[in-house]
């Protein structure tokens, strides 16, 4: 009995692995870009310059971060006409994986490697210190080493935009942010996201958590199940794979009848769940950053150093598609905001 | 000698090498039906791990904590207790180690032995709780192992953000040279591979199994159990001692694959948002390997090889990562449903009884 027993779980253990595996695995997604993957293979006289890029466990169809900066390569691909190879990916499934991966590209040749997220910061350098001669760059992560162009975004000045369309829009003052991981780029957008909402009307209740995951869905869609419970009508999400969740909870509730929103990050993520429940997104340009800085490499022009993008560079802003569900004179508002904090006028707090 | 033989004939080793090769066959049919060319994958497989030496001595760092769970897996189903939480003591051996290597300041003959025996104990008592669970209190343990799993993965995060992470990081401070276990001229040999004595541990662990088992009188009653509790009790043993001491010893293989980890590895502890899955495979290690040392070993070197190869048929063949599951996954299947897998084996053992004995 033991035996069968055992065996059984054995079986099923393995199944859930291989279901755990499809299950963070969101459907492709109807956007134009994607197109350009295979069709622009048709060679030439263009470059031959070689990108790869390495990414976090969250792989290449998160519909987040990682997920756009693939998007930047591909349409670095088309629009240089590069041959298929020359482009990338390889996708990290532990930490341990980090080093591997990215040497993979570096002792191959490439010219220039990427590395997608703040985690694999300390990995990168290891890597970049090993081999002076090999050109990396990194998102969300600041890497001190002559050879790697660190590109970090102001989150906060973005997230304030959307803590200014969040203020205006709740019926009931209470608004939520859910997080992935404690770190400093998501404690960027909690702050900036806050700093918005107190800006434009102080007695809006923020109601805040950090879910511990990126990759949860699961743990997204409890969470943001139980910040709706408490009255919270607009959910601001920076918490990738596990935003899924926040975002199937909203399509519950709507279908109930309920009004409730949430707010995208990343990408205009109205585009992956519709615009029913998605209020707007605080886009975060990590394709444009890796096109201009893989441009910049081809260019001749790659120099490493720390840089960071803002709303005066266009790094973040609220979502183009966003004129869909909110009003006008929120826009304007939310503009008005955006011109003070590009002069100055206004100093989000980041930390 | 004979022995040797006897062990790379027997129904036990040829029904995992069946379904192996029938994994693998799976693996490319699905790959076929994925429009991906499966030979040249598998030859870019392999071509990732005995490539170069940088990748080869990684694949023997993927394999070292894979041997440990394994180990650890395995010997508790010796005494039939299904350790599911080898993932939770590797937990808690990082964090041990981490603790030790972090905190104190000793001579390094002194520092990194006692920081993997810190990784070894912790292993074992959080592998104890759930055999004394089962002991005193009848609780199955694959329920209590498995919850402990989650338990460790919280508790580490919280003792690291607790009073090791400075602020601003993801990860613990680096732990003092002293505790490092990182073979330094091996690693520059490998092209700066990150390899560590953990492996040579590993190997010693995988010895230390066979003889407490087979060559000791606690490793008999401990067998005793596992075949049949009711006898062995009858018998005059301890059953629920032995289970906690079963646990025990095999949450000790798994709290020093995790304190090799970061002794050897990384060097620090990270926060981690989701298991580091060392702890699953090592059951299918185990079980692939039939239980024995040997086949531990062996198991672990074929997991590691197919999941840091995976990186390599991405690389070589345009084949997604995950496809290495599927190979994975269906070796597993095929391993646990024996009986298909005798229909391919039957018609050789028939030969074999007919031809020797």
């Amino acid at each position: 009995m033991k035996k069968v027993l055992s065996v059984l779980s054995v079986t099923a253990l393995s199944l859930s692995l291989v279901l755990a595996g499809c299950g963070s695995k969101p459907e492709a997604q109807p956007q134009g870009q994607a197109g350009g993957a295979t069709g622009g293979a048709a060679g030439g006289a263009a470059p031959t310059v070689k990108i790869g890029m390495v990414t976090d466990v969250g792989g290449v169809n998160d519909n987040s971060f990682n997920q756009s900066a693939w998007e930047g390569l591909q349409k670095l691909q088309t629009d240089l006409n590069l041959p298929k190879d020359n482009i990338n990916y390889l996708q990290s499934t532990s930490d341990a994986d980090y080093v591997p991966n990215l040497t993979q590209f570096v002792k191959d040749k490439w010219d220039l490697t990427w590395g997608i997220g703040f985690l694999m910061g300390d990995h990168l350098k290891k890597v970049a210190d090993e081999n002076k001669d090999a050109k990396l760059a990194i998102i969300d992560a600041e890497v001190d080493a002559p050879n790697v162009e660190s590109v970090l975004f102001k989150e906060h000045e973005g997230s304030f935009l959307a803590g200014v369309v969040a203020a205006k829009m709740t019926k009931t003052k209470t608004v939520g942010f859910v997080g992935g991981v404690e770190i400093p780029v998501i404690k960027r957008f909690e702050l900036g996201f806050e700093a918005g909402v107190k800006a434009v009307d102080p007695s809006v209740k923020v109601l805040k958590v950090y879910t511990g995951a990126f990759d949860k869905p699961d743990l997204g869609k409890s969470t943001a199940s139980q910040m709706y419970g408490q009255g919270a009508d607009i959910i601001f999400h920076a918490s990738g794979g596990t935003g899924d969740g926040v975002f199937n909870e909203a399509k519950d509730r709507k279908a109930k009848g309920e009004n409730v929103w949430v707010i995208g990050v990343d990408k205009d993520q109205s585009l992956t769940f519709g615009d029913e429940v998605t209020l707007t997104s605080m886009v975060k340009r990590v394709d444009e950053a890796v096109y201009r800085v893989s441009k910049d490499l081809i260019d001749g022009k790659f120099q490493g150093g720390i840089k960071w993008l803002g709303l005066a560079e266009d790094g973040v802003g609220l979502a183009s598609t966003s004129n869909k569900n909110v009003p006008e004179d929120v826009l304007k508002l939310v503009d008005e905001y955006k011109q003070k904090i590009v002069k100055g006028e206004i100093t989000v707090p980041e930390k | 000698m004979n022995r040797v033989i006897a062990v790379f004939t027997k129904e036990s080793f040829l029904v995992p090498l069946v379904a192996i090769i029938l994994g693998l066959l799976t693996g490319a049919i699905a790959m076929l039906a994925g429009g991906f060319n499966p030979i040249k994958a598998y030859m870019s497989l392999l071509e990732k791990v005995f490539g170069n030496a940088y990748n080869f001595g990684e694949t023997i760092r993927q394999i070292t904590p894979l041997i440990f769970t394994g180990l650890s897996v395995a010997f508790a189903f010796r005494t039939g207790l299904f350790n599911i939480g080898a993932e939770g003591q590797f937990i808690v051996g990082m964090i041990a180690s981490t603790a030790v290597g972090v905190s104190l300041d000793l001579p390094a003959y002194i520092h990194a032995p006692l920081a993997i025996i810190a990784g070894a104990v912790a292993g074992g008592l959080w592998g104890s709780i759930a055999g004394y669970l089962k002991a005193a209190r009848g609780v199955n343990e694959v329920i209590t192992s498995i919850m402990l799993n989650w338990v460790a993965l919280y508790l580490a995060n919280w003792v690291m953000n607790a009073f090791f992470v400075p602020s601003g990081q993801q990860r613990s401070e680096m732990i003092h040279d002293s505790a490092i276990i990182t073979i330094g001229w091996l690693s520059t040999m490998f092209d700066s591979a990150r390899l560590h004595w953990g492996t040579l541990i590993a190997v010693l662990a995988a010895i230390f199994f066979y003889v407490i088992l087979w060559k000791t009188k606690s490793g008999y009653e401990l067998r005793a159990v596992g075949l049949n509790p009711h006898a062995s009790e009858y018998a005059g043993m301890n059953v629920n001692r032995n289970v906690v001491k079963a646990m025990f010893i095999g949450g000790m293989f798994a709290g020093i694959g995790g304190a090799c980890e970061i002794l050897g590895v990384f060097h620090y502890q990270a926060i981690m948002t989701a298991q580091p899955g060392y702890g699953f495979d090592g059951i299918a290690v185990a079980l692939i390997g039939g239980n024995t040392p040997l086949g531990v070993v062996l198991g672990a070197i074929l997991f590691g090889i197919l999941t840091f190869g995976a990186a390599g048929m991405k690389f070589g063949a345009g084949v997604p990562v995950e496809l290495i599951r599927v190979v994975i996954a269906s070796v597993i299947f095929f391993v646990a449903a024996h009986g298909i897998v005798k229909i391919f084996v039957k018609p050789i053992m028939k030969k074999k009884k007919e031809g020797g004995n």
